[in-house]
């Protein structure tokens, strides 16, 4: 029997929820064209007026937001509330530029503590479970969204944020952890510091492993859950759509991300021409928000790059899947013109037996070519006192990726951990064409 | 009649080489033979030492990749065709050398070489039916 936190809503006949989208947009529009003078603007040139809305098949005559126009409205020029009602304010980090500043209501952080909860509860998470919660905490939306959404479930979360990963552990297992939740590339770090400290997964009492913020591949959850023991899911948020609970994979079936469709309303768009993509189409993900008073978007291009599947699920749940995010369309590595994503390469290294899933790609440009570096640690299983055996492991590896992607690269075997580890977000890219 | 090796991954930047053969160094740790295969982007370092296990514990601690591997120490002696006569062996049995490196010491009027065959076993067997001999790992750690 499937669980659920919010059954009416997430289990609700399409036409309903339909109907329910259709008035929720409507008042969302509406609210940004009074409220927001960016949006009143940008409206207005494509000459629709809030009350032309007249259904679901309208929201694509609506112009997209992009990054650049929330970096523009920087901090808080597409805030649709007062500030006196604003009671929270997280930032992206800002690598590139400016932070983006998004801030919330009272409601907006009951509606985010609410989906959150639902969130736990489609991974199997009840109350009663001790959630271990790795996620930095602060201006990142990851630690305190999961944060909020554990509380309001009744789990015990255990605010430990990133970090000290002996400590970790340590709290894991004396606290008795049953959920953990971080980036997936965090979770093998644990998995090779708990090796390393001669401590078993096997013998934790680690159940869930909610993993996100970064993109992670199907090769990766089978390592994860053989190395941590438990089942591994995939969530998706961002902050400018809110943070983490967006979407996320149910425990039924593992296949594909449930977006919260009573909240966001989603589209797969071509990332050239902007034109909309049918179900099933691989495109860019484009999210509308129908319930936020602080900063809704309208149309907001994620640049995350994945499909929607309506199909119904066997958990019963009638909301749309994403197919798992195969990368942001700004992470897209195009060398010698071919588009290649890191997660691409990671699902190459990982079904190689004895190869690490830490690994950098190091691109270059010599004599105005293009070249592709692929950094894999030598542990002692790829190890070997003859050179022969691992120029063939070298050799293998890039034909593997010239036979998948198109692309000749050059394997680079290195000391083990050599390649920097995260606590957050991995590092997995050097373009030094950029400089 | 075999005798153990560590063979460790050496990526190609400078002060790795310094750094195993200081860590061997401050553990009292006698190195008594060495080769180092290089490739442009790593090397493999093979050691014989005096106390193979405590070395093997003490590179993997600052985080080299390590590994044992079985070789034979064979004496060969020490004059114009020595060496000769002893792979002229091997062929004529069809036993091959994946590499080999010679040993520092002299063991009586023989030089040691230190081999790494595709098959130890097979190796022993027709080195000493044809007289040739062998070096203990116990006698050779202690030369």
């Amino acid at each position: 029997m499937t669980a659920y936190f919010h059954e009416e809503f997430e289990t609700m006949p399409r036409a309903a929820l339909e109907a329910l989208q259709l008035k929720r947009l409507q008042n969302t529009v509406t609210r940004v064209y009074e409220k927001v003078p960016f949006y009143r603007e940008s409206l207005s040139k494509a000459g629709i007026r809030p009350e032309q809305i007249r259904s679901l098949d309208d929201l694509r005559r609506l112009p997209f937001t992009v990054k650049q126009d929330m970096r523009d409205a920087y901090p808080y020029n597409l805030f649709a509330a007062p500030m006196d009602d604003i009671v929270r304010i997280h930032a992206s980090s800002g690598t590139t530029g400016k932070p983006t500043v998004v801030g919330y209501t009272r409601k907006d952080i009951d509606i985010w503590a609410d989906l959150m909860a639902r969130t736990f509860v489609a991974t199997g998470v009840h109350k009663g479970d001790i959630i271990h919660n790795a996620y930095g905490y602060g201006l990142f939306t990851g630690g305190l969204g999961a944060h909020y959404g554990a509380e309001r479930l009744g789990a015990s979360v255990i605010p430990i944020s990133g970090g000290n990963t002996a400590r970790q552990l340590l709290i894991m297992q004396d606290f008795g952890s049953t959920v953990l939740t971080c980036t997936p590339s965090y979770s093998l770090y644990m998995a090779e510091e708990a090796r390393e400290a001669g401590i078993d997964f096997r013998d934790l009492k680690l159940r869930v492993g909610i993993f996100g913020a970064e993109p992670w591949s199907e090769d990766m959850r089978r390592d994860i859950e053989a190395k941590l023991n438990l089942h591994a899911l995939d969530i998706y948020g961002l902050s400018e759509i809110m943070g983490p609970g967006v979407a996320i994979e149910c425990i039924e079936a593992k296949n594909g991300l449930h977006i919260w469709e009573d909240h966001f309303l989603a589209e797969i768009i071509d990332p050239e021409s902007g034109e909309v993509l049918p179900d099933g189409a691989t495109g860019e993900l484009v999210i509308t928000t129908i319930t936020k008073e602080g900063i809704p978007l309208l149309r907001y291009r994620t640049r995350d790059i994945t499909s929607l599947n309506r199909e119904t699920c066997v958990c019963g749940r009638t909301h749309a899947r994403l197919a798992r995010m195969s990368g942001r369309s700004d992470d897209m590595l195009i060398i010698r013109g071919v588009n290649v994503f890191p997660s691409q390469i990671e699902s190459i290294l990982m079904r190689i037996e004895g190869v690490e899933p830490h690994y950098l790609l190091v691109v270059d440009r010599h004599d105005n070519l293009d070249t592709l570096e692929v950094q894999v640690e030598v542990n002692e299983t790829l190890f070997s006192d003859e050179v022969k055996v691992l120029q063939a492991l070298a050799l293998r590896i890039e034909k593997e990726i010239k036979d998948f992607l198109g692309v000749t690269s050059k394997v680079r075997l290195v000391e083990p951990k050599t390649i920097a580890r995260s606590e957050g977000k991995a590092k997995r890219v050097i373009d030094n064409r950029r400089k | 009649m075999q005798l153990e090796q560590i063979s460790i991954f050496i990526e190609n930047k400078s002060g790795r080489l310094a750094e195993v053969t200081r860590v061997l160094g401050s553990k009292g740790i006698n190195i008594r033979a060495l080769s180092l295969a290089d490739t442009s982007d790593f090397g493999i370092l093979r050691l014989i030492v005096d106390q193979i296990d405590l070395a093997k514990t003490a590179l993997k601690e600052q985080g080299f990749t390590v590994s044992k591997t079985n070789v034979v120490a064979v004496e060969v002696p020490d004059q114009p065709g020595g060496l000769a006569g002893i792979l002229d062996i091997l062929d004529k049995s069809q036993v091959n050398v994946e590499y080999m490196y010679a040993f520092v010491e002299r063991c009586g009027g023989n030089a040691v070489i230190i081999f790494r065959f595709d098959d130890a076993d097979a190796a022993i067997r027709v080195l000493t039916e044809n007289g040739v001999k062998i070096m203990e790992g116990e006698r050779l750690y202690r030369m």
